[in-house]
C-alpha cells in the first residue's frame, strides 16, 4: 500500500545528540529546508514574474481593444442619432423656407405638408403647429385640438426663439407613445418671428439603437442630461425612468469609462453628448461578457503555470530529498566507522594496559606463590607444625586466592595478545572436530546437541590455528552457558566470496538484552561474575578475529538466542604484534 | 634427581628451590643465565626449569646453549605470559618441552619433573 510514510526521507527523524560549534552542518532537515526554499524561489520567481507581466500586458492590450472598439460603436451611433435629429430638422426647415407664412397658416395646407412629410419620414411625424411671435399656436394639424394654445411662457418656446431650433426631451404624448417635439423658427422680411412646431414619433429613433449588434447583454439608450431614459434601456431603467446608472460628465467627445455598479458589477460605458439636443448617448456593456474570450485565455495560461510550478516543485523536492538522502548515508556511515575505530583504539588500550598491569603483578603474584607454599610444605613435612589445622587453612586460603590472581592475569594476558599469529592452513570442519572433541563430554552431559555444517563451497584457509580454536572454544562455552537441558547450537560454515568465509554460530538460549549487547566485547564486561566469570571471553573473542583480519557481530533476542556471525579471510595477514 | 631453577627473580627462584628439596630433589638454582651455564659446567642436572622471559638471556635461549653443553638435559618452561594456554600449550606438550604457567601449582611442577625424567 501507498503511504506517505514511505516518502519520508530517513535524515527527517534524525536527532543528533551532539553539541558543539559544528552541530548545525548535521541537521539535515534544516539543510533540506534551506535547499527547498533556495531552490524554489530562484526556479519559481522568474517563472511568476513572467507570468504576471504577459498576464497584465494581455490583459491590457484586451482592455484597450474593448475600450476602442466601444468607441467606435458610441461613435458611429452618435452620428445616426445625430442625423436622425438633422433629417427632421431640415425637413421643418425647408417648409418654413419654401413655404410663406400666410400658407402655413392655412390649416388645409398644413395637413398636406403633415400627409407629404408622414409619406416621406414613414409616419414619424405625428402633428405640425404654427405658432407666431406672440406664442400663439395659429395653425394646428394633428390628432389634437391645439389652435389657439398659447405658448409665449413655456421655457422651449423662448429657446427656440433664442437658438432657431429645439428638440425637447422626450414625453410620453397619448397613447402612451413616447414623443419629442422639434421646433424651427423663422424670421419674415419685416422682421417678426413664428415657429414651426412638429411632434416627431421616437420609434424610429429606437429602432437606430436596437439595430446595433451589441453583445448578449450589452444595451444602447439615449437619457436627457438629468438622467431619465428617453428611449428603452434592458437592463437600467424604462423610458421616462431615472436611469440606474450616474450620469456621465459632459464631454465633447466620444468617451468610454470603467463603472463599477454598487452590486459589484463592473461595465464599460460608452457615452457622447449630442450637440444641440438635451441628449446622451449611452452603450453600455458588462466588462465580464467582454473579457470572455479572455478569462478562458487566463484560465489555461493559470493552469499551464501551476502545473509548470508542480513539475517544478515535485523535481525540486525529489532531488533534493535524494541528495540530502545520501548526505546523510555518507555520513552516517562515515560516524559508523570514526565510532568503530574510537573504540577499536579503546580496546586496544585497555588491552595494553591491562597485560602491564598483569605481568607486573604476576611476578610478585609467584613469589606469593612459592613462600606460601613453602610455608605449607613446612607445615607438612615438620611435625611441630603438622597438627595445627587453622595454620593449615590459612595457608590454604592464600594459596587459593593467588591460583585465582593467577587465572585472571593469565586471562588479561591473552586479552593483551602478545603472540605473533603462526598462520597455517587450516581446514575448518577439522578444526571445529578437534574444538567440539573437546567439548563433546559437557554437551552430553548437558544435554545439549550440536549441528556442525560446514559447505562443499568452504576452502581450506590460511589462519592461526591455535586463536580460531580458542575464538571457537570462547563462543562454544558462552552458548552453553546461555542454554539449558536439551538446547541446540548450529554452527554453520560457507564460502561468502574470493576473499572471506562466513561462520555463524546460533544458540537457541536465552539471549543477550539490548542494552547489554554494545558492551559485551569491551574486557571485564560480565553478567556472570557471580559464577566466577571473568568478563575476558568475548573480548579475547573478539580481538582475535580482528586480530586474523575477521569481523564479529552479534545479534540476539531475549528468549530467541543469540547469533554471532564471523567473517574470516581466506588469507590472514602475518603481521607483527607488538610484544609487551 | 638433580633439577637447575633459572629466573630472575630470586625470592621466587630460591623459594622453589627449597620447596623442591623438601620433596627430596637435589636442586641448584640460578638468577641469570650466565651462572645458570657457569653451574653446569661444574655440574649435571637432569632437568632445567627456565623461566621464559629474562633480562639478558630469554629462556630458550638458555636452553639451547644448554642442550649444547648437555644433550640429555630435559627441560620444563615457566611463562608468565599467560596467552600460551589453553592449546597452544597442549599442543606443544607432546615434546620434550613443557610449558608451564606462573603462578606455579608446586604438584603439577613435581609430577611434570617426574614424567620428564622417567621418558
Amino acid at each position: 500500500m501507498f503511504s506517505f510514510r514511505n516518502l519520508k526521507p530517513y535524515f527527517w527523524d534524525h536527532k543528533d545528540p551532539g553539541t558543539g560549534p559544528f552541530k548545525h552542518l548535521f541537521d539535515y532537515r534544516r539543510m533540506w529546508k534551506l535547499a527547498v526554499g533556495f531552490s524554489v524561489t530562484f526556479v519559481l520567481v522568474p517563472v511568476l514574474c513572467a507570468g504576471i507581466f504577459d498576464f497584465m500586458v494581455t490583459k491590457t492590450s484586451m482592455e484597450g481593444e474593448l475600450f476602442q472598439r466601444t468607441a467606435r460603436v458610441v461613435s458611429n451611433t452618435r452620428r445616426s442619432v445625430t442625423f436622425f435629429l438633422a433629417k427632421h430638422r431640415s425637413a421643418l426647415k425647408f417648409i418654413v423656407r419654401s413655404s410663406s407664412f400666410e400658407d402655413l397658416s392655412k390649416p388645409l395646407q398644413l395637413y398636406r405638408y403633415l400627409e407629404d412629410l408622414r409619406v416621406a419620414f414613414h409616419e414619424g411625424f405625428i402633428d405640425l403647429g404654427v405658432i407666431d411671435s406672440a406664442g400663439i399656436q395659429i395653425a394646428y394639424t394633428g390628432p389634437f385640438k391645439l389652435e389657439g394654445v398659447d405658448y409665449s411662457g413655456q421655457q422651449w418656446f423662448k429657446e427656440v426663439l433664442l437658438h432657431g431650433v429645439y428638440v425637447s426631451d422626450v414625453f410620453l404624448g397619448y397613447r402612451h407613445v413616447p414623443h419629442l417635439v422639434i421646433a424651427v423658427s423663422h424670421e419674415l422680411q419685416d422682421g417678426s418671428v413664428y415657429v414651426l412646431r412638429a411632434t416627431v414619433d421616437t420609434v424610429q429613433l429606437n429602432s437606430v439603437l436596437t439595430d446595433l449588434q451589441l453583445t448578449r447583454r450589452g444595451s444602447a439608450f439615449i437619457i436627457n442630461r438629468n438622467g431619465i431614459l428617453q428611449t428603452e434601456s434592458r437592463y437600467y431603467g424604462k423610458v421616462m425612468e431615472r436611469m440606474s446608472l450616474p450620469v456621465p460628465k459632459y464631454s465633447a467627445r466620444t468617451q468610454v469609462k470603467e463603472v463599477t455598479t454598487d452590486d459589484g458589477k463592473q461595465l464599460i460605458v460608452g457615452y457622447a453628448y449630442i450637440e444641440n439636443t438635451p441628449f446622451i448617448l449611452l452603450v453600455v456593456k458588462p466588462k465580464d461578457d467582454l473579457m470572455g474570450p479572455w478569462y478562458n485565455t487566463r484560465t489555461i495560461l493559470l493552469a499551464f503555470l501551476s502545473m509548470n510550478i508542480m513539475v517544478v516543485i515535485i523535481v525540486i523536492l525529489s532531488v533534493v530529498t535524494h541528495l540530502i538522502n545520501k548526505i546523510y548515508l555518507a555520513d552516517d556511515k562515515r560516524l559508523a566507522a570514526m565510532h568503530k575505530l574510537e573504540h577499536e583504539n579503546k580496546m586496544a588500550s585497555i588491552g595494553r594496559l591491562a597485560a602491564g598491569v598483569a605481568h607486573e603483578i604476576n611476578n610478585p603474584l609467584s613469589i606469593i606463590n612459592e613462600k606460601a607454599g613453602l610455608i605449607q610444605d613446612m607445615f607438612v613435612l615438620k611435625e611441630m607444625y603438622a597438627k595445627d589445622e587453622k595454620l593449615l587453612s590459612l595457608v590454604d586460603w592464600i594459596l587459593k586466592a593467588v591460583e585465582r590472581c593467577g587465572a585472571i592475569t593469565m586471562r588479561l594476558l591473552s586479552f593483551a595478545r602478545h603472540i605473533d599469529v603462526s598462520i597455517e592452513q587450516v581446514n575448518m570442519q577439522e578444526l571445529l572436530d578437534e574444538v567440539l572433541g573437546l567439548l563433546g563430554k559437557e554437551s552430553e552431559y548437558r544435554g545439549i546437541t550440536i549441528n556442525v555444517d560446514v559447505g562443499s563451497n568452504v576452502p581450506v584457509i590460511e589462519s592461526d590455528r591455535g586463536k580460531l580454536q580458542q575464538v571457537f572454544l570462547n563462543m562454544i562455552n558462552n552458548a552453553f552457558a546461555a542454554m539449558n537441558k536439551g538446547g541446540i547450537l548450529n554452527i554453520k560454515v560457507e564460502g561468502l566470496n574470493s576473499t572471506f568465509i562466513s561462520i555463524i554460530v546460533a544458540d537457541n538460549g536465552c539471549g543477550i538484552p539490548q542494552e547489554n549487547l554494545d558492551r559485551i566485547f569491551e574486557p571485564f564486561y560480565s553478567t556472570k561474575k557471580k559464577e566466577g566469570g571473568t568478563g575476558l571471553g568475548l573480548s579475547i573473542t573478539s580481538s582475535l578475529v580482528h586480530e586474523l583480519g575477521g569481523t564479529l557481530e552479534v545479534d540476539s533476542k531475549i528468549g530467541k538466542g543469540t547469533t554471532f556471525h564471523i567473517k574470516l579471510p581466506l588469507k590472514s595477514k602475518n603481521k607483527q604484534v607488538e610484544t609487551l | 634427581m638433580k633439577v637447575l631453577l633459572v629466573d630472575d627473580e630470586e625470592q621466587l627462584v630460591s623459594t622453589l628451590a627449597e620447596r623442591l628439596s623438601l620433596r627430596g630433589f637435589e636442586v641448584s638454582w640460578a638468577i641469570t643465565g650466565l651462572d645458570a651455564l657457569a653451574q653446569v659446567e661444574i655440574d649435571t642436572f637432569n632437568v632445567a626449569v627456565l623461566d621464559m622471559k629474562m633480562p639478558l638471556m630469554s629462556g630458550s635461549e638458555l636452553k639451547n646453549k644448554l642442550q649444547a653443553k648437555c644433550p640429555a638435559m630435559k627441560f620444563i618452561f615457566l611463562t608468565g605470559h599467560g596467552s600460551e594456554a589453553d592449546f597452544k600449550s597442549a599442543a606443544l606438550n607432546t615434546g620434550e618441552e613443557y610449558y608451564l604457567i606462573k603462578p606455579l601449582n608446586i604438584d603439577v611442577l613435581v609430577q611434570k619433573l617426574r614424567e620428564v625424567t622417567a621418558i
